[in-house]
């Protein structure tokens, strides 16, 4: 994994320091909240509904065991014993106080972590597949370029003050796992037909009031070339991006408004212009950086083990667990461990200090000190020998952490909603406790087989509900919470945003209205169909019926 | 008639806080001194926000209230979580104390 050289540790540093000078500055009075409400969210400190809050950068969803140790530690001692895990791959902290922060960041530098670009019109945590560099369907690990991505977008000088905000996801693997398509820029890594490795650019997806599936804006571009190129789209964002209406102001704005084609024709402009300067990088440096991803010490071993098939026909727990958690690793006899942070009725993505130290423990013990944060709200121990799988899922299971629900209709997307978040219109947390337990039943989930509820509280969409196969939007109607239904959309590569069903559901219909939507489809659906797969094949209609009649 | 508080966040640590009759902060809403009408509201709220106060809270604004039977209960839910906490952590916010 990426460590820290001395620029690195030197521009943390130095900003820890800025930092604490800056809050010293606002508490003693010197500057005025205007002022100071730019520089803390910057560094990733926001004002909630209860509290300040602090979001953490967790780079490409990538941490090592003593990091995750170090964020655990952090949520005891300046926070209230536990964090959330986000859609972006990052964590939150929600009770910090402000004049406590500028030593959480230190800690935090300790460990090579930082809140620098977790907020602000600026390029963000750069996100990718949480199995990345484990994988069995990877062409190749994608972090040495989310790392490039991460050094080259950190303090970049022209694009600090963007017209918004600005995400960029990549994918190793012709399968999405890191929603791609929804990105403001997506690279989906593939070979051209010289057999050399690059990515295709998409450009304008989001989600957020305004959704857009993104539109290719070159089909290959290769490694050599790729920051050049980023480095061109953000200079055509950052010239031509609208700046009078925040709501039209992120680049699927543009893309929409001007049309793919005419972005394309500015980007190659400008590309053309600085494709043969310093941003060109070289095999060389590219080689170093793979190397700093370089696979951990696998031994070498059968794919068959004997006492890993024992226990999954001894222990029913076990291989239910391995059936949804489980997954192929690229590597014969090893496997990818989920991590569910949604055990029945609890509260996604969020874990606490003990559980966060466990997993860090677990993951030296089994799983070469590495764990990963998904976008979906999960952890992931990415390189587990089989033969140790059993050992690891009964220690994570004495920690309620064992839940086997990855994919299943109990593995909700649910932002912080109104219970925490200052922007939100209605709960999504409550919503999301209330569907896990209606459905917590494995057998039901089994039957129901793949299904992706996305909840959000607001209209921005943190809880990604446009790409949920079902997805809820809270909204506040003459101050009571409703409900929205959209039905269909997908974040995977095949992404598609879904499409509002009808009208909303009172906080008190709305799980029935979920549940009448699942039966429906487990009435009509062909063999082997998911959910999706059953709406692509039959449409709204028969779902709307059954929520609506004759409405 | 409406009722109306104001209410903001606290500097230091955050936390949310209610302007009292001697125009101090409060955590808890039931100190709250009460504006009736959209007048007494505004000058409420112009006292809460004075200059000098920027060194002791974050963005004051009012909230619509009423009188129930325990004391002051504000008007829209979101208000009511911010008096007592997340509803799905009882054991957190001002509802735990």
């Amino acid at each position: 994994m990426y460590r820290y050289d001395d620029f690195d540790r030197q521009l943390v540093q130095e900003r820890t320091e800025q930092f604490r000078e800056q809050v010293k500055r606002r508490l003693a009075g010197d500057i005025t909240e205007e002022q100071f409400r730019p520089l803390r969210l910057m560094n990733g400190v926001y004002l909630q509904l209860h509290a300040y809050m602090l979001r953490v950068a967790v780079p490409y969803g990538t941490l090592r065991a003593d990091q995750l140790r170090e964020l655990g530690g952090i949520a005891r001692k300046y926070d209230k014993g536990y964090g959330h895990f986000t859609t972006r791959q990052n964590i939150q902290y929600n009770w910090p106080k402000l004049d406590e922060i500028p030593d959480a960041l230190l800690d935090l530098a300790n460990v090579e972590m930082h809140a620098i670009q977790t907020s602000g019109n600026c390029i963000r945590n750069t996100t990718t597949d949480q199995y990345a560099g484990a994988a069995a369907d990877e062409i190749e690990d994608p972090r040495p370029y989310c790392e490039l991505i991460r050094q080259w977008s950190t303090f970049h000088p022209e694009f600090t003050y963007l017209p918004r905000k600005f995400k960029i996801a990549v994918t190793g693997s012709p399968n999405d796992r890191a929603a791609v398509k929804v990105h403001d820029i997506g690279l989906r890594m593939h070979q051209n037909d010289a057999g050399e490795t690059g990515f295709e650019v998409i450009v304008g997806g989001g989600l957020g009031r305004t959704p857009f599936v993104g539109k290719t804006v070159r089909d290959f571009i290769g490694k050599n070339d790729l920051f050049s190129y980023l480095e061109a789209i953000l200079r055509v964002y950052n010239r031509f991006g609208r700046r009078d209406n925040k709501y039209k102001a992120r680049i699927k704005i543009l893309v929409h408004e001007e049309g793919v084609e005419e972005i394309q024709r500015l980007v190659e402009e400008e590309w053309a212009q600085i494709k043969d300067g310093s941003l060109r990088i070289g095999d060389d440096e590219i080689a170093q950086y793979i190397e700093q991803f370089a696979p951990p010490a696998f031994e070498t071993l059968s794919d068959d083990d004997a006492d890993f098939e024992r226990h999954k026909a001894e222990n029913r727990g076990f291989s239910n667990w391995v059936r949804s958690n489980v997954i192929e690793h690229k590597q014969p006899g090893y496997a990818i461990a989920s991590v569910s942070l949604k055990p029945i009725g609890g509260i996604p993505g969020d874990a606490t200090d003990v559980q966060m130290e466990l997993v860090a423990d677990l993951s030296e013990k089994y799983s070469f000190s590495d764990v990963r944060v998904t976008h979906e709200q999960n952890l992931v121990l990415p390189h587990v020998k089989k033969a140790d799988l059993f050992a690891l899922w009964t220690e994570l299971d004495k920690a309620n952490l064992g839940t086997a629900n990855l994919g299943y209709v109990t593995d909700i997307i649910a932002c912080p909603g109104l219970d925490y978040c200052a922007l939100a219109t209605a709960r999504s947390i409550p919503l999301s406790q209330r569907i896990s337990e209606r459905f917590g039943d494995l057998d039901r989930q089994h039957d129901i087989g793949e299904l992706k509820i996305k909840i959000s509280g607001c209209i921005n969409a943190c809880g990604h509900h446009h790409v949920g196969h079902i997805g809820i939007l809270g909204l506040d109607k003459r101050g009571k919470e409703f409900y929205q239904i959209t039905l269909g959309g997908d974040a995977s590569e095949n992404a598609s945003i879904g499409k509002i069903v009808g009208a909303g559901f009172s906080e008190a219909e709305v799980v029935d209205a979920i549940e009448s939507l699942v039966t429906k489809y487990i009435d009509i659906r062909d063999a082997g169909e998911r959910f999706i797969d059953t709406y692509r094949r039959v449409g709204t209609d028969p779902f709307k019926e059954v929520l609506y009649g004759d409405r | 008639m409406s009722l109306q508080v104001v209410t903001a966040n606290r500097l230091d640590d955050g936390l949310v806080v209610f302007l009292t009759a001697d125009g101090g902060w409060s955590e808890n809403i039931h100190d709250s001194r009460v504006a009736d009408g959209k007048e007494a509201a505004a000058v409420l709220l112009k006292e809460a926000s004075a200059p000098e106060l920027d060194v002791v809270i974050v963005g004051p604004y009012l909230i619509d209230v009423e009188q129930g039977d325990g004391g002051l209960v504000p008007t829209k839910y979101r208000e009511v979580l911010r008096t007592k906490g997340p509803s799905v952590r009882q054991d957190l916010g001002y509802q735990a104390v």
